[in-house]
């Protein structure tokens, strides 16, 4: 789960990290008055779980609180369009506004979970402002890393060695370094993060340090045991379908072609949509109903799909183990019932009670396949407006 | 031959009285695996599954009683790291783990806690893994497997079933098909495997199914390349998936330049690897590089 950035600098400032003054505003009078409390030279940015922000417009430095409002006015309710929001673009509910901040130098930091060695590490680089896929291709060089004990992790003298790898010498600066590092350190381990970045963190001409850009990843796996951190996400700005989903326990990913594709398990459904594309067609969706799901949760997961204007042709895939030929059939036949347009539907049924589900669908008006070469390339032609056979 | 599991394999199912425990036990059974006992906190004395399978209260007192040397674990998200940590402790030296939403930094020390111990561990979140004719320890489906020369890998499950019964209705059939999930911190992985099946007599031909996300995929053609003889088919799911969104499996998503099909695949080929266009294609190239030694 993704957090915007005034809530991940509340995090941030609640583990003691310095952060810009300021504060979050829904309504040009509360840009002003926060404007005001610091002076009036403030940032005014748009909260939206999407990159790009400050390209569309989202963002406005402005140097005295009547400007902050007037920025205020024009960046709330806006609909912001950036290349990672899709054509549709999000509407802008919140601001941060925060203080400007004048400062000498940027520096990179974050909390990571590290596949290779199976361990939480701390990346710091003196490149600052830069995002640190970036840094780590050109020059990679520049990261340096801790590697946090498995059991007694993070320990100061390694936040210590990375303030003096980037260059931070002065002894006072590097310990200010080493406690945000153990601070973003205990933040990441104690909401169960799956990355917590200051990007930058900057160096201001009183030499002391301060986070002006944050970002935290939450894992989804371990929100079951943090309320308040789950009470914390916000659906605004997520396409309705992937919400309706969510709340089917479906995993479901929209895309800009034209075919519908249902499919058991996340590897079958990527290769789905692989062979899709392969025989010429384009996918208009990543579903995935997971494993053992039983009819009502394939009758909701047609729906979702249908809900799609340019789907014109839905391609099922089953590959039954724990998830049951029958109890898909006994779905479609149900969600069937209930649509409200008909496109053609190619249905793939293989594995555990195939022969049930095949029986259950013969009367349906269905186009079966026996391979998945097969299947993609029935959906795709039917989709292009061939006859159904 | 095979890896892993066999005929030799002693089984343990903690959490064999739950929903999945249960049923995946009976087709575990079904398929002729030996499972000779259950662990259920506070069901100690009990029998399970039609009073086949003696219950026990911890894992320790099920090892004394029964000799079971590997475990496999149904139990849910919140209590599985402790299940896996509880069945190391008490010497079972290899654990499979199929739970899925595990939190990741749980998996940090727990993964510590088990290599401190010397077991091994394959999982979590994956559909363990299955020797035809010897033992079934997982939920992969007996029904589509066929004894034969190919060792199989893969980060996925219901991918994996695609490719193995592509393989039998080839007239192909496996040593061991191994599940090793796409989770972020997982226990064996692709050269784990591979490296056993390369140390396997009766394996003549590897199937390694990959997708996308970290670098796993790459790190196994460094390997390949460098040592294994034994030929080596691919195929790597994702190809057109879009980057920075994650496609179910947490490991399934690429950000940055890292993770992406076209980088696995050009070092699966460098490392002379045939990477299959499509998952109907392995079980060809398959029964091509079989022909061709």
């Amino acid at each position: 789960m993704k957090l915007h950035e005034y809530q991940a600098r509340d995090i941030l400032q609640h583990y003691g990290v310095p952060v810009t003054g300021g504060g979050v505003a829904s309504t040009p009078e509360e840009v002003r008055r926060l404007a005001e409390e610091v002076g009036g030279h403030v940032a005014v940015k748009a909260q939206v779980l999407f990159g790009g922000r400050g390209k569309a417009g989202g963002i406005k430095v402005v140097q005295t609180a009547d400007e902050a409002e007037a920025a205020g006015k024009q960046i709330l309710k806006m609909r912001l369009i950036s290349p990672q929001t899709g054509p549709e673009g999000v509407i802008v509910e919140k601001v941060l506004v925060a203080e400007a901040i004048t400062y000498d130098r940027e520096v990179y930091l974050s909390v990571i979970l590290d596949r290779g060695s199976k361990r939480i590490v701390v990346l710091a680089s003196a490149e600052g402002g830069m995002e640190i896929e970036e840094v780590a291709q050109t020059h990679p060089d520049a990261i340096k890393k801790a590697v946090a004990d498995p059991e007694l992790g993070l320990q100061e003298f390694q936040a210590r060695e990375l303030a003096f790898s980037i260059g931070l010498t002065d002894a006072k600066q590097a310990r200010q370094f080493a406690s945000i590092a153990m601070a973003l350190y205990r933040i990441f381990v104690e909401t169960d993060a799956s990355l917590v970045e200051i990007n930058p963190l900057v160096i201001k001409q009183d030499g002391s340090l301060l986070a002006l850009d944050s970002k935290v990843l939450l894992d989804d796996s371990a929100l079951f045991r943090h309320k308040d951190l789950a009470a914390m996400r916000d659906d605004a700005g997520e396409p309705e379908a992937e919400q309706k989903a969510r709340a089917s326990d479906l995993t479901f990913i929209k895309l800009d072609g034209d075919i519908g594709c249902m499919v058991n398990g996340a590897g079958l459904a990527m290769a789905t949509m692989d062979v899709v594309n392969l025989y010429g067609g384009k996918p208009a969706n990543f579903l995935d109903i997971g494993g053992g799901a039983n009819a009502k949760k394939v009758a909701a997961a047609l729906d979702i799909i249908l809900d799609d204007a340019n789907v014109k042709a839905v391609l099922i895939n089953i590959f039954g183990g724990i998830t049951r030929g029958d109890e898909v059939a006994k779905g479609i036949v149900a969600a069937l019932d209930n649509v409200r347009r008909k496109v053609p539907m190619v249905v793939r049924l293989v594995g555990t009670n195939a022969e049930e589900g095949a029986r259950i669908l013969k009367d349906a008006a269905l186009i079966p396949a026996t391979s998945l070469s097969e299947a993609a390339k029935k959906v795709v032609a039917v989709a292009k407006g061939a006859p159904q056979p | 031959m095979s890896v892993l599991v066999d005929k030799n394999t002693r089984l343990l199912v903690q959490g064999i009285t739950g929903r999945e425990g249960e049923f995946h036990t009976r087709a575990m059974l079904g398929y002729g695996t030996t499972v000779v006992a259950g662990v259920v906190p506070g069901r100690g004395g009990q029998r399970a599954i039609d009073d086949k399978v003696p219950v026990f209260n911890t894992v320790r007192e099920a090892v004394e009683q029964t000799q079971a040397n590997v475990s496999i674990i149904f139990v849910p998200a919140p209590f599985a790291p402790d299940a896996m940590r509880e069945a190391a402790d008490a010497g079972i030296p290899f654990i499979v783990c199929l739970t899925e939403y595990i939190p990741a930094n749980d998996m940090v020390p727990t993964y510590e806690y088990i290599k401190q111990r010397g077991a091994r561990l394959l999982g979590p979140n994956c559909p363990g893994l299955l020797t035809p004719g010897g033992a079934k320890v997982g939920i992969i489906p007996g029904s589509i497997v066929a004894e034969g020369p190919v060792g199989v890998v893969s980060k996925s499950g219901t991918l994996t079933y695609e490719a193995v019964d592509a393989l039998t209705k080839l007239g192909i059939g496996q040593t061991t098909i191994i599940g090793i999930g796409g989770d972020p911190i997982i226990g064996t992985n692709f050269i784990d495997c591979l490296q056993l099946f390369q140390d396997d007599a009766d394996t003549k031909a590897i199937v390694m199914i990959g997708e996308i996300g970290g670098t796993a995929e790459q790190e196994a053609a460094a390997f390949i390349k460098a040592h294994v003889t034994k030929p080596v088919v691919s195929f790597i799911a994702g190809q057109t998936a879009p980057a920075g969104k994650r496609m179910g499996h947490a490991g399934a998503i690429i950000s940055g330049g890292e993770g992406t099909a076209a980088e696995k695949i050009a070092a699966l080929e460098a490392a002379g690897v045939a990477v299959a266009k499509e998952p109907g294609e392995i079980a060809q190239l398959v029964q091509q590089r079989l022909h061709q030694r």
